[in-house]
């Protein structure tokens, strides 16, 4: 096996996985609160019945309007191919640092408020205002939590870091735990899951990211909630990768591949299976406590860097 | 037993000055209803707010049988928590229907009063609020769907026409309109916000969408089938409204129901309540994403439907009330299964309460948002939970205190702060309440019959009732006319004033906290538009 066929097995996977884990959550949800649920496979029907609905768009949208779900698509794509999962050295995420991977979700999520504002509805702006204002506090601290990592393995690599990691000796890391905790918190605010945004609310004043794809239907709206799972997978791979790579394979070798793949499986949904928990016992904040949690997990990120300073340097 | 002719009101109004008539073709005696001159009308809601009377309401009707010329009459009712309620009425001019506008001394007459403007084409001078209320831009500006002349199958001709919302132009604020078709499966009415960032500077409520023209259609309906619209005419508190119907019909007939059937109405009313508060807590706890609690209260309340399926035939408990009784029974098993259920049920609650009351998330949304201050409440006359919750206890169980009520000790909760927790609070201790009523109720059922003959009055009497339903206060008017068929029905839902506080308890709130707000409130869009 070829590093570059493992590179596009494992875009496929997380692409075909991504309704999967939507469906694992919710399920894991509903038996949390006593229900029977609609199974794991839920999101791959409502996927399947949207590519089949016929799409309706305002007359006055633009292009803007009509490309943003490919463009959203496309970018997360992109970014999750950049992101190792099974392997360590692909081809893409050698090439594509953190620093891109968060410049390419910046993209999506530009374009995705353009299109919020360009229908012209009060429903669109205000979820497309809310979503940069919450967006300029995390981005920062996502790419500060990073940074912990990057100081020790003194590269923005993904590969670089992960080899890092698998390589030195295990033990526990002050910084490390700072910085997974803002990295949780800043993946649960940026995929917008409770307590920040509400993903299955109909409340159209408290929607964030819901509000700017609120006039999307058809495979427009399928596109850009495919994309949305995509990136949860995304985010629960990264994770993984940063603070928990151990047996990703450094071959592409077929019992190498397996391995990681199931390990990838278990870790991955043990961490879904954690954000189902929070999301039961928790209701969401208010608006203007957003804020406050996204400047904690920069705290927080800052925290980390400043015990690896204290602590590690040197150690 | 017979009770004494209520001259309170009077013996006030004439020490003001005031020359009044009883009516004695209106029941009940507890409930008078005078009639005074033109010229006093405002000067006796003047006098009724320094005697902190509360506002029922205000309605108008074409003169009955008893009256000689085809008069138009405008009526308002008011309540005093110790002196029970009164109604007064007027004549207006026959050539220039005008009354003035009490809004000055109570400001939910306001929407009231726009409601009989556009009905009756009566204008109402000095109105702070011009604009037409439930009859849209759409119908036709001469048409007065509540006039004799007006035929109920008249097809109107569609016109154009713009609401003309409260608007801003100030810098910085701009328009979020909701509705009227939202995103959930709730009724239609459309809510305009004024916003600067995300803080609601106000909220405009336009409500009418779901106008079924209620009060026309029950004009030439028996009591029997009267019911059965009065039922219908909000889905939720069906049993209230079918009651507070019953009880108007029961008083202008002069028909005493047996013990058991008002036994086994408070039964009806009191489940419905429960019903309803275990909805809308899952339903608060829902808008803040804790569905945890959603859930838990959906199933208790599918489970009390099926209940309610089983032992009165219908899951809402609609038609189970009729004029002069009900039309369901519980057998001595029947009853000791519904006592069993509903401890079961309260036990339940007070678990998910505990639920609830310890998670710091979920307290931390509820905890001071939306709060609607008592002097506030008072100025409205905010009606049930709403009014409970800032301060202001009216409950027609206690100051009217109808069978069964007269059996019982209702605890009222005396909430203060008026937000959204208070709210809730105060619908998690009247659960808890109805379900000791409700057993206390089934434990003592009297024996006897659960309906009395029903013989319509003679022409021109009417007849008022209040009663205290899920949401509050649910006041019923209607005059019989020839041939024992209502000539004039006129209901007030609670939501009718309730939609007020709604308005006044989100200015200052962020924009996403309002349906939590809306939910706590809870108001009928089908009560309101009738």
């Amino acid at each position: 096996m070829s590093s570059a066929s493992v590179q596009i097995i494992q875009a496929v996977m997380l692409l075909l996985f991504a309704p999967l884990a939507a469906g694992f959550i919710s399920t894991c949800k509903a038996r949390l609160q006593n229900r029977r649920g609609a199974g794991v496979l839920q999101p791959w029907r409502n996927l399947r019945k949207l590519f089949k609905k016929e799409v309706v768009m305002a007359h006055h949208a633009s292009w803007v309007f009509r490309f943003t779900p490919y463009i959203v698509f496309t970018a997360t794509l992109m970014a999750a191919s950049v992101v190792p999962a099974l392997l360590v050295d692909t081809p893409l995420s050698l090439t594509a640092d953190v620093i891109a991977l968060v410049a390419l979700l910046a993209l999506a999520r530009f374009f995705l408020a353009l299109a919020g504002m360009d229908i012209g509805t009060a429903f669109g702006g205000m979820g497309a205002s809310r979503e940069m204002t919450f967006s300029a506090l995390a981005e920062p601290a996502m790419l500060m939590s990073i940074f912990v990592l990057s100081l020790s393995a003194h590269s923005t690599n993904l590969t670089t870091m992960i080899t890092h990691t698998l390589n030195s000796p295990f033990a526990l890391h002050p910084s490390l735990a700072f910085a997974m905790v803002a990295m949780v918190m800043i993946a649960v605010a940026e995929n917008g899951r409770i307590p920040i945004d509400n993903p299955t609310t109909h409340l159209e004043l408290t929607m964030i990211h819901e509000a700017m794809i609120l006039e999307y239907s058809g495979r427009h709206l399928a596109l850009l909630e495919w994309a949305a799972m995509v990136k949860l997978l995304l985010f629960s791979t990264l994770i993984v990768d940063l603070f928990m790579p151990w047996g990703m394979t450094a071959q592409a070798d077929l019992t190498g591949v397996a391995i990681a793949l199931g390990l990838w499986m278990v870790k991955v949904a043990g961490l879904l299976f954690v954000l189902a928990v929070f999301e039961t016992s928790m209701a969401k904040l208010r608006l203007f406590e957003v804020p406050e949690y996204l400047s904690g997990a920069f705290v927080i990120s800052f925290l980390g860097l400043l015990s690896y300073y204290m602590l590690e340097v040197g150690a | 037993m017979k009770h004494l002719v209520n001259t309170w009101f009077a013996e006030q109004l004439s020490e003001h000055g005031m020359y009044t008539n009883y009516l004695a073709d209106h029941h009940p005696e507890q409930m008078p209803c005078l009639e005074i001159r033109f010229i006093d009308w405002e000067k006796a809601a003047e006098t009724a707010r320094r005697l902190e009377m509360r506002l029922v309401a205000v309605w108008a009707a074409e003169g009955g049988c008893h009256e000689q010329d085809e008069g138009m009459y405008v009526y308002m009712s008011f309540a005093h928590p110790e002196h029970r309620h009164a109604l007064v009425r007027t004549l207006l001019g026959k050539t220039r229907r005008e009354i003035p506008s009490i809004s000055k001394h109570y400001i939910a007459a306001s929407r009231m009063e726009r409601h009989i403007q556009d009905m009756f084409g009566i204008v109402v001078t000095n109105i702070p609020d011009e604009r037409r209320w439930i009859k849209h831009e759409h119908w036709p500006e001469d048409a007065r769907p509540l006039l004799r002349t007006f035929a109920r199958d008249t097809r109107m001709e569609q016109s154009e026409g713009e609401y003309p919302f409260v608007q801003s132009d100030s810098e910085g604020v701009y328009e979020i309109p909701v509705g009227p078709v939202h995103a959930g499966i709730i009724e239609p009415g459309q809510f305009r916000f004024l916003a600067v960032g995300e803080q609601i500077l106000n909220m405009e409520q336009r409500l009418g969408f779901v106008h079924k023209g209620i009060e026309k259609s029950m004009q030439g309906r028996t009591a029997e089938q009267g019911v059965r619209l009065a039922a219908r005419v909000s889905g939720d508190s069906t049993v209230g409204h079918a009651w507070a119907f019953a009880q108007a019909c029961e008083y202008a007939a002069d028909i005493r129901v047996s013990k058991r059937t008002s036994y086994l109405r408070g039964v009806l009313c009191e489940r419905e309540r429960m019903v309803n508060h275990i909805g809308d807590i899952g339903a608060i706890c829902n808008d803040a994403a804790f569905s945890f609690m959603h859930n838990q209260c959906l199933r208790l309340r599918e489970d009390m439907a099926r209940q309610h399926a089983r032992l009165f035939g219908h899951r809402l408990m609609m038609d189970t009330i009729t004029p002069g009784g009900v039309t369901i029974d519980l057998s001595q098993q029947e009853s000791s299964e519904l006592i069993d259920d509903t401890r079961q049920l309260a036990a339940e609650v007070e678990h998910l309460r505990t639920i609830y009351a310890d998670n710091p998330s979920i307290q931390e949304r509820v905890i001071g948002s939306g709060s609607v201050s008592i002097s506030d409440a008072r100025d409205i006359g905010l009606l049930g939970y709403a009014g409970r919750a800032s301060g202001d206890y009216p409950d027609e169980r206690i100051e009217e205190a109808y069978p069964p009520y007269d059996d019982l000790d209702v605890n009222i909760p005396q909430g203060k702060l008026g937000d959204v927790a208070t709210r809730v609070w105060v619908r998690f201790e009247e659960m808890a309440d109805s379900a000791r009523m409700i057993i206390q109720l089934l434990e003592n059922l009297p024996e006897g019959d659960v309906l009395t003959q029903w013989h319509a009055p003679e022409a021109g009497v009417s007849g008022f009732s209040a009663i205290e339903a899920w949401r509050g206060e649910i006041a019923c008017w209607l005059r019989f006319g020839e041939n024992g068929v209502l000539d004039r029905y006129f209901v007030r839902d609670p939501s009718v004033i309730n939609w007020l506080g709604l308005e006044l308890a989100v200015r200052e709130v962020p924009v996403p906290d309002f349906p939590l707000n809306n939910k706590s409130f809870n108001c009928s869009y089908s009560g309101n538009d009738v």
